[in-house]
């Protein structure tokens, strides 16, 4: 059993699930220590567990993974077209890809993102913010510079995904957001004030009473055993951070994490499941979701934040729904009866994450 | 001593994007055996060409950077206290960049 490396010193630790063969890491969630063999059927078992408990899928349904070529997204696409066959989810599944045009980082990410098309048989559809908005944020950073754009990239971003999905006619969106990504999230809602996003960042799934709900299969799922898994099973992914992101507040909440997690592993869970269990009160106003007027998306204004960002873009005033929306929605606003209380609840976009 | 070290999910970008480094690691003066201890700080000094701070932090991996020696998860080893042999395979991946 201890054939492929040298047992020696790690010799009398065995799998406590088998009991055969050689441990080969302690998993966070449970601090056992198991081998390969039984972390794969465990880490794929738990996953098929949250799918079946929270009814993600119903057979027959068009999927879509949203695929960056992360580690995440791969795992996810991997574990997900394994488990449709095991457990015959009878899904149609879909690799949906943005390609944001950053030369140096998404066009080699989406090289792995083709390359698990062919590894995994699943149909790639990839949508690109030039051809969706004319512009590709090398062309928005050079306008713009280095400050917001983040801002824009996140909210073209989540619409992609959305009109992607829509392009490919499928039924739901999953996404590859982990354990940690999410108790990073509650955090930083609870740092920004932003109650709208902290009751919806635990969702399993959101975006119902939308057009495409999204899902996120790893919400239990551990960081560490996504990466230890992609590791064993030799996964192809692809791991560089954005040119243009430095993401610093972000940042200190998953350092932050990070350090909890070496204390206590069960941190990340423990977080979630406050995020979950904190209400929020009937009072608190709630952005009301309508359409945006120019291009139809939802939008709680009356242009959606997409459009204003673009429309500032065109006009050269890269300034325009950055921040406090001074500029247009705010004259339009004037005119329809008034939003009240929404302005406050806006969500402050951050990232690649988006909930 | 002779050790193959990797170093993946973008930890190789501090190190001249090489991920396999096989090297030759002394012993510390005095000291019989080679720890991990005595590793980091080795590969601090001569491998890490930039942001030292995205692998380290104190005297250990940088929280979120995962060990794996021989294949085995450093924390069933002992962390900074497991003992390296001749031939060992050391791999560091970093679980902090983008998903």
């Amino acid at each position: 059993m201890e054939a492929d490396t040298k047992p020696k010193k790690y010799g009398p630790r065995l799998c406590c699930i088998c009991n055969q063969r050689r441990a080969a890491l302690k998993r966070p969630k449970t601090l056992e220590q198991i081998c390969k063999e039984c972390f794969y059927e465990v880490f794929e078992e738990e996953i098929h567990q949250v799918i079946m408990e929270n009814q993600l899928f119903k057979p027959g349904e068009r999927i879509a993974i949203g695929a960056s070529g992360g580690k995440d997204s791969t795992v996810l696409a991997y574990v997900l077209s394994e488990l449709n066959r095991r457990h015959n989810y009878g899904l149609d599944l879909f690799l949906l890809s943005v390609d944001e045009g950053i030369t140096g980082y998404r066009d080699d990410s989406l090289e792995t993102v083709k390359r698990n098309e062919l590894q995994y048989g699943l149909p790639l559809k990839i949508v690109s913010y030039k051809d969706l908005y004319g512009w590709t944020m090398d062309e928005i950073v050079k306008m713009i510079g280095l400050k917001n754009n983040c801002t824009f990239c996140g909210v073209f971003r989540r619409q992609a995904l959305d009109r992607g999905a829509a392009l490919l006619k499928v039924d739901k969106v999953a996404t590859g957001h982990n354990a940690d990504d999410i108790a990073e999230t509650v955090l930083l809602n609870i740092l920004r004030g932003d109650i709208a996003r902290l009751s919806r960042c635990t969702s399993i799934t959101t975006g119902e009473d939308g057009p495409i709900p999204r899902c996120k299969p790893f919400k239990y799922t551990y960081e560490k055993e996504i990466v230890m898994y992609a590791y064993f099973k030799k996964l192809d992914y692809f791991s560089t951070e954005c040119i243009y992101s430095p993401n610093a507040y972000r940042g200190f909440a998953r350092e932050f994490i990070k350090d909890l997690e070496r204390i206590r592993p069960r941190a990340i869970l423990d977080i979630i499941k406050s995020g979950e269990n904190f209400r929020i009160s009937t009072s608190t106003k709630m952005p009301e979701q309508g359409t945006c007027e120019r291009c139809g998306y939802i939008s709680s204004q009356k242009w959606c934040k997409a459009c204003v960002l673009l429309e500032g873009l065109n006009r050269g005033l890269p300034k325009l729904g950055i921040g406090r929306s001074r500029g247009l929605n705010s004259d339009v606003k004037k005119d329809i009866k008034q939003g009240g209380g929404t302005e406050s609840i806006e969500s402050k976009q951050c990232g690649s994450l988006d909930f | 001593m002779q050790l193959t070290l990797e170093f993946g999910g973008g930890l190789e970008l501090l190190c001249e994007s090489v991920k396999v480094h096989n090297v030759n690691v002394d012993l510390p003066k005095g000291a019989e055996k080679l720890t991990m201890r005595d590793l980091l700080s080795w590969v601090r000094t001569n491998l890490i060409k930039e942001r030292p701070e995205m692998f380290m932090k104190g005297e250990s991996v940088r929280p979120g950077v995962l060990v794996l020696v021989n294949d085995c998860d450093w924390e069933l080893s002992g962390q900074l206290d497991t003992t390296l042999e001749e031939k060992d395979v050391v791999v560091f991946i970093s679980t902090l960049h983008g998903g």
